[in-house]
């Protein structure tokens, strides 16, 4: 099966090939750091002009994996917006393309530091959220137990990197989902001395490749 | 004809010097529109250039500036004024000279746009800057005269397209300008001279007297160079010596990574403590210039250099040039050996010193072409797009523009000439919007058209991004290297390599060897290592293609039954071919199997040139994949492809039919790594990237995401975009160089010999060696990469 499968705070968790989090028990599918109308806030704000396809993009593969795995509830982990701005110009095609995937199920907005007010775009606004026994928040903490995205953690394995999920005894830091989104490297410093030891990386990709985070 | 003004003539002849033909020839037609003077090296090329400039400034009537002279390299422009100045000075001429680079501080360069000197020399670049500023009109008020120096080297490169472009405007706001084109010698002057002059203007050719032919030879050594590697190390002693018997010595490399390697060995090695410098692109720039002014006092006995060095400076007392590693090209060898021996009328001196038994092959076919004055060249294509739409940018920054009328300025461009209206609008459209199919930005637009119908920025604050961004050298990201605790950067490396590294490592930069201690606000923190051996420098210099006919050469040499003319190490290693394999033929493609390392490898040898090879690594490494082969990557010279896989390759013929090769090119070939590359140093030339942003990339890296992001997607929602049209035009040409495939398909029609070895045949092994190995991220990438994670997991204990 393409997901590697982990229990955290004893949860059964599947990190998917895709950069979503399973969480089958609780059909709950989690996603980080859409970074949805990206190109739009970089035209506003610097006059640059880059293809304004993300959101198409971004939402496809959403679609794709909620067709994959039929959640009762998806979670939008953070920065799921460029910024308010970016959430406000959304084109009407776009606001239907949610609401359909929002259809039949719960949908939860976590809040992130790119966009930290509510949105109006269905679904709910929370800062965090605690279901079946994990904390979902956008940036994370010492909690453990703990769901998180923010870093964008990306790691090579002989050749070029990949994102990828962060896995320890205590939390997950999940890849960003969103087309548009650069990464951090796994084993940089800021990054490295989040996750304690015997943490694990699951690259992302064709197949969901774990390997141990290394010192 | 302005005669000579007296004043030069009583200077000339206190130094006994006359004056050549062709100079007076200069002088002679000054008036005339265009003028391009092909002149060797030493033959008083820039003297020839000025004399009219000094002439008619000699009076001090001329207010403002008078000559733009535009040179491709900073460290020229500063030469040129040291040597303008001592003679203007002497002969008490009221001439102001300066140059302009962007090394230039800005209090200095806001002055000279105020106020200018009468003679301002800079770059392709930073004329593109300056008319950039909504005062260009008062700057070049003035202006008379435009020279181009070392212009066969910018009319290779979108240097020269930007440069061209930037002339254009000049023209349009100081009618009238007289350019001057400054030319080594070069295969077709007639390309050259339409690539000058305002299109339809004609131009005239002077020749200035060629000289004597040069003196080249390969350098004799008692050490047997190796059978692979690029290092030319074994050559060190003899180097040396050379040195010793030798005033100053220029000691060419093709790449910056070789250049630091030979430098470090020749100083381990240099026991007599001669005071040798090198000099490339990614030093910093003090340290280039300590380099140069050593050099220009006479104090150094040599220079390790790459083409950083590879244009008309005056260095003085030159009198040996030698080439590290193979020439890849037979103009430019002339054109470095045109280093030496700044006499005119004196034979130059060089010796050219292979890195390994192929390079003597190649170095022999040099020589000989060399010999038959038999050139080299490519034809330029029209004028690049990507370097259009800069310029509308640039344009813009200026202020309000009419469509039509810039129009008509860039086809005066000669390599514009053709270009057409819809083209233009194109360009016009996507510096406007983006140019996408999908409008989604009304609102965001960068350029506007006003109620008068002139183009404007939608925001003047724009302007400095935009101005910030101007130029084409597509220099991959590079990475400023400094000492930890010290303040002066030694250099920059290449992102890429940075990435690479893990603490501790060390590598070679300015010839010392530092060890990488860690990434800190995007410079490179290294300490001095104590370390003999570094752990290779990967950056790299350009790496330029063999040309067609030296690769012909190269086929027929090998093709001989005996090789009289090579030293007998390498007779004797052809041989060896011929004995264990095959020797390559010019209407047939050899394929040689053997297992390296555990692995399947094959050498397709097609002599076609490293682009053109890469491409056909790329398209075979494709079959491959689909044959189920898992291929695991490639690596490509100027002769051959070497690839490596899981499986083996059986019967290679197949491979090669042209038609599914064609149909790879035309379904697949688009999201391939090469195109990825072509397509960011364009889409950073056209302004969709943006390599330089007003605050530095301090804010982190996940900020920023790769260019290859941005190519997929538009290559998934909006294929026929104006960036992916010119990507494909411009890789099928250059990076790609799709038609020196054909022309190797063409050629061998299907003969294809396979042989399979029981060991490394001589000609694969310099392969083995080989930098710049591509990856395929295939299904055997896949298979090997869940291998390595399930055993690092087991080891690890975490599985």
């Amino acid at each position: 099966m393409n997901a590697h499968q982990f229990q955290l705070a004893g949860q059964q968790l599947a990190a998917r090939a895709s950069g979503a989090l399973w969480q089958a028990p609780a059909r709950l599918l989690c996603v980080s750091d859409l970074h949805l109308g990206k190109s739009e806030r970089i035209a506003r704000r610097s006059g640059g002009l880059l293809p304004p396809y993300e959101v198409q993009a971004t939402l496809e593969r959403l679609e794709a994996e909620i067709a994959a795995t039929d959640p009762a509830i998806v979670v939008c982990l953070g920065d799921s917006f460029d910024d308010l701005d970016a959430a406000l110009s959304l084109g009407e095609a776009e606001r239907t393309w949610l609401t359909r995937l929002q259809a039949g199920r719960r949908w939860v907005w976590i809040e992130g530091n790119h966009d930290p007010g509510p949105v109006d775009l269905g679904g709910s606004h929370l800062a965090s959220l605690t279901a079946s026994g994990l904390t979902y928040r956008h940036i994370c903490t010492p909690q453990r137990g703990e769901v998180s995205g923010h870093y964008h953690p990306k790691l090579a394995l002989g050749g070029a990197a990949r994102p990828c999920f962060l896995i320890d005894a205590d939390r997950v830091i999940l890849p960003a989902f969103g087309a548009y989104t650069g990464g951090l490297r796994a084993t940089s410093g800021p990054l490295r001395s989040l996750m304690g030891p015997g943490a694990i990386a699951v690259l992302t990709g064709r197949r969901a490749l774990a390997v141990p985070l290394g010192g | 004809m302005p005669a000579l003004p007296a004043r030069f003539q009583s200077f000339f002849a206190a130094r006994g010097w006359t004056i050549h033909p062709h100079q007076q020839e200069m002088l002679r037609r000054a008036d005339e529109p265009a003028l391009l003077l092909i002149a060797p090296t030493g033959g008083g090329k820039t003297l020839a250039g000025f004399l009219p400039t000094l002439a008619e400034l000699a009076d001090g009537g001329h207010q403002g500036l008078h000559t733009l002279y535009i040179s491709p390299l900073k460290a020229l422009a500063a030469d040129i004024r040291r040597n303008l100045q001592a003679p203007v000075a002497e002969m008490g001429l009221p001439i102001r000279i300066e140059d302009r680079t962007g090394d230039t501080s800005a209090t200095r360069r806001k002055r000279q746009r105020a106020d200018p000197p009468h003679i301002l020399l800079t770059t392709p670049e930073s004329l593109a800057l300056l008319t950039s500023y909504e005062d260009a009109a008062r700057t070049f008020g003035g202006l008379r005269r435009v020279i181009v120096d070392e212009i066969h080297a910018l009319a290779e490169s979108k240097r020269g397209d930007q440069l061209m472009l930037a002339l254009s405007r000049l023209e349009a706001m100081v009618p009238g300008l007289r350019r001057v084109g400054l030319s080594a010698t070069v295969e077709d002057p007639q390309a050259i001279a339409s690539f000058l002059a305002r299109h339809p203007e004609p131009c005239a050719i002077l020749h200035a007297d060629p000289g004597p032919d040069p003196d080249i030879e390969m350098l004799v050594t008692e050490a047997l160079p190796p059978w692979s590697g690029g290092g030319a190390a074994y050559a060190i002693p003899a180097v040396l010596a050379e040195i010793k018997r030798h005033r100053t010595t220029l000691i060419f490399h093709n790449t910056r990574a070789q250049a630091e390697i030979f430098f470090h060995n020749l100083w381990l090695a240099n026991d007599e403590d001669l005071p040798i410098g090198i000099h490339h692109g990614s030093l910093a720039r003090e340290q280039r210039e300590a380099v140069e002014a050593a050099m220009m006092r006479g104090e150094l006995r040599a220079i390790v250099c790459t083409g950083s060095l590879d244009l008309g400076i005056d260095w003085g007392d030159v009198d040996l040039v030698i080439q590290i590693g193979a020439p890849k090209n037979v103009k430019r060898l002339i054109q470095r050996i045109g280093r030496a021996n700044h006499r005119y009328n004196a034979p130059s001196k060089a010796r050219l010193v292979p890195a390994n038994r192929f390079e003597v092959v190649e170095c022999l076919a040099a020589l000989q072409a060399a010999r038959a004055h038999d050139l080299d060249g490519e034809p330029r294509a029209p004028g690049p797009r990507d370097v259009l739409c800069q310029h509308i940018l640039i344009t813009a920054c200026a202020g309000p523009f009419d469509a039509t009328r810039l129009f008509h300025e860039v086809r005066s461009a000669g390599a514009y000439a053709t270009l057409s209206r819809a083209a233009f609008d194109d360009c016009l459209d996507f510096c406007a919007t983006g140019g996408y199919a999908l409008r989604a930005y009304d609102k965001w637009k960068r350029l506007i058209q006003r109620p008068d119908g002139l183009w404007q920025l939608r925001d003047p604050r724009a302007a400095q991004r935009i101005r910030m961004n101007i130029g084409t050298i597509q220099d991959t990201e590079l990475i400023k290297v400094r000492l930890r605790g010290a303040g002066k950067p030694l250099g920059e490396v290449e992102e890429s390599f940075a990435a690479s590294l893990e603490p501790g490592d060390t590598f070679l930069i300015g010839g010392q060897i530092v060890r990488y201690e860690g990434l800190r606000d995007l410079t490179v923190e290294v300490s001095r290592a104590t370390a003999r051996r570094p752990k290779i420098a990967v950056f790299s210099g350009t790496l330029f293609s063999t040309s067609t006919q030296l690769s012909q050469r190269i086929l027929r040499l090998l093709g001989q039954d005996r090789w009289p003319d090579l030293p007998a190490h390498t007779a004797q290693w052809l041989t060896l071919q011929r004995e264990v394999s095959r020797m390559p033929q010019t209407d047939r493609i050899l394929v040689e199997s053997f297992v390296y390392d555990g692995k399947p490898h094959s050498c397709f040898y097609g002599f076609a040139g490293r682009n053109a090879q890469q491409t056909l690594g790329i398209l075979l490494t494709k079959r491959m994949e689909d044959a189920g082969l898992h291929p695991l990557g490639f690596v490509a010279t100027d002769y051959a492809t070497l690839i490596w896989s899981l499986e083996p390759v059986t019967d290679p013929a197949p491979l090669f039919e042209a038609a599914a090769l064609r149909d790879g090119l035309d379904h697949w070939f688009r999201s391939n790594a090469l195109m990825k590359r072509t397509f960011r140093g364009l889409a950073t030339i056209a302004g969709l990237i943006e390599r330089n942003l007003p605050q530095a990339r301090k804010s982190g890296r996940q900020a920023t995401f790769s260019s290859d992001i941005l190519y997929d997607t538009l290559l998934k929602y909006d294929p026929d975009h104006l960036m992916l049209r010119i990507t494909a035009e411009e890789a099928l040409r250059g990076a790609v160089d799709f038609s020196r495939v054909q022309e190797l398909l063409d050629r061998t029609r299907g003969r294809v010999d396979h042989v399979v070895l029981g060991q490394v045949s001589p000609l694969a092994a310099p392969l083995l060696l080989e930098h710049g190995q591509v990856p395929i991220f295939g299904e055997g990438r896949e298979r090997l990469m869940a291998e390595a994670a399930a055993r690092l997991m087991a080891e690890a204990g975490l599985s």
